[in-house]
């Protein structure tokens, strides 16, 4: 697969692929207000690069690894004592900053810091396209398995007990899918901006959607849309690829909320 | 043979116990009522039925294949979440449009399928809960305080669905409410409940148990005692002999209080 060579052509493809896992996972981290536990355990994902190095693995094991592990720490910490906000404050800040200190011990090996909290989507090589693509493909087959008993749990947990779903099981399914999705954005987004692509298509998505399958489609379309501007833009200005992914999906964002406020004022009209 | 049966059961909330050996049954195709005060566990007493919670002691026996219906109490949808009736039908199980338009128009909620949840007025929005419970073809109907929000005439409208449902469809309904005056009219079996079991049996009987009206009053002013027993927390009526000693009721404790 010639074309493969192009380095463009690969960064568009890494893109689209965690733009299309991404968009389902997103919703329902919008639906069921996840926003910060998306953003923990993206934050997380620094330390699980620093693990992996350190023991010689691949990025992408010691990232899921991390993230799992944080996704479950959070999980039973929850109720507690603390108030869930807190208690993600405190973790997802708690992982980033032990991931950098664990990064720095790393004398002997030269890493580029800022490939792994904002990503290098230009530096994508084939077998990243495989795990990339191999990942996206996962969280999409799971979530399409599980996604009416993730709907039923979301709307009310005793909907489902009534219907005989265990809510709990359907957490963990979203807690492996999510912990899946940093792992394969981390070298296309970077921690730090993995959960801006979940939850920003997702919310753009919201004014043209009448049905939550929908929903999750215009997200797809708009996370899509905003990695190939991002991309584009990217390149024209010489700007770093992953922000710009991101300015791109905020302007999208903006414009969607300003067309349903624009919708409603006539409307009422 | 009964559809679900409860042993003994205890349910425990931290250090609270919110029930205490509580022995029921619901038999096929009956109208079983909850009533007790707020507080008294009804909720809790559903819940550990559909197993949302599980009992601290006792057990619960679910007879095989049980299929169940459930209206919720209140069910918040985040306003993020775009769902139009029609797909609401359809969680969890996919059901076709004519089953779809058959259950709405059991539950009495016709020509809504196309509405986005959101948009429906508090009765269509119970009518449509109670539509969704149906499509499981449910042998066991439970409802939680169905009515909340609904004025009189719309709740004394939807307790006749719900007879009718029973009719029609044949399933046994089980449901917690507060409005005692037209649910008892309504119902096969009554049990009065505060963190146990006060009294049980036919609606006639539980009304003049001293049990009953030591919780909500005598006669005929039961419905205005339930009333002011929910807004003040008074407990001015009343005791009937005997039983202060054999129950620990709560609200003895807060007429020592007073």
């Amino acid at each position: 697969m010639t074309f493969l060579d192009d380095f463009l052509i690969r960064a568009a493809l890494a893109g689209l692929g965690v733009a299309i896992a991404a968009a389902p996972l997103g919703c329902l981290v919008v639906w069921r207000r996840m926003a910060y536990f998306g953003d923990a355990t993206a934050h997380a994902a620094i330390l699980g690069v620093a693990l992996a190095l350190t023991f010689q693995t691949s990025v992408f094991a010691g990232v899921l690894a991390v993230s799992l592990a944080m996704a479950a720490v959070i999980s039973g910490l929850s109720g507690r004592g603390y108030a869930m906000d807190t208690l993600l404050g405190v973790l997802a800040h708690s992982a980033i900053a032990f991931g950098l200190v664990a990064v720095s011990f790393l004398s002997g090996v030269r890493i580029d810091l800022m490939a792994y909290l904002f990503g290098d989507i230009l530096a994508v090589s084939k077998t990243d396209l495989g795990v990339i693509w191999g990942g996206a493909v996962l969280v999409l087959l799971l979530i399409r398995w599980r996604w009416s008993a993730l709907l039923t749990t979301t709307l009310n947990p005793d909907l489902a007990h009534a219907a005989g779903l265990d809510p709990k099981r359907e957490q963990l399914v979203l807690t492996v899918a999510l912990a899946l999705v940093v792992a394969v954005a981390i070298k296309v987004i970077g921690a730090l901006l993995i959960a801006a692509m979940l939850i920003i298509p997702a919310a753009a998505a919201r004014p043209f959607a009448s049905t939550p399958e929908r929903m999750a489609l215009i997200a797809g379309g708009i996370g899509a849309l905003s990695v190939l501007g991002g991309l584009q833009a990217s390149y024209h200005f010489d700007t770093p690829t992953g922000p710009s992914i991101v300015c791109v999906s905020a302007v999208l964002f903006i414009a969607a909320s300003l067309s349903d406020l624009v919708g409603r004022r006539i409307g009422r009209r | 043979m009964s559809l679900v049966e409860l042993k003994d059961v205890t349910v425990r909330q931290g250090a609270q116990t919110v029930l205490q050996h509580v022995d029921l049954s619901v038999r096929s195709a009956e109208i079983l009522t909850i009533v007790g005060p707020n507080g008294s566990g009804k909720s809790t007493l559903l819940r550990t039925i559909i197993g949302a919670i599980r009992p601290t002691g006792g057990q619960v026996v679910r007879k095989a294949g049980l299929r169940i219906g459930y209206v919720p109490q209140k069910l918040h949808i985040d306003p993020t979440l775009p769902l139009t009736v029609r797909r609401f039908l359809s969680l969890p199980d996919r059901v076709s449009d004519d089953a779809a338009a058959r259950a709405l128009s059991h539950a009495g909620a016709e020509g809504v399928s196309s509405q986005q949840m959101a948009s429906l007025s508090g009765g269509q929005f119970q009518r449509v809960l109670l539509a969704r419970a149906l499509l499981s073809r449910p042998d066991l109907l439970i409802l939680d305080e169905a009515t909340q929000g609904l004025d009189q005439p719309g709740s004394a409208a939807f307790y006749r669905q719900i007879e009718a449902v029973r009719r029609d469809l044949g399933c046994a309904v089980l449901m917690v409410s507060h409005e005692l005056h037209v649910v008892m009219a309504a119902s096969d079996r009554v049990i009065c409940l505060n963190g146990h079991v006060c009294c049980e049996g036919a609606p006639e009987h539980v009304a003049s148990a001293p049990e009953y009206r030591a919780l909500f009053g005598t006669g005929t002013q039961g419905a205005l005692a339930l009333y002011r027993h929910e807004h003040n927390h008074t407990h001015d009526h009343a005791h009937g002999t005997g039983h202060a000693q054999s129950h620990d009721h709560k609200h003895d404790k807060d007429r020592a209080a007073s």
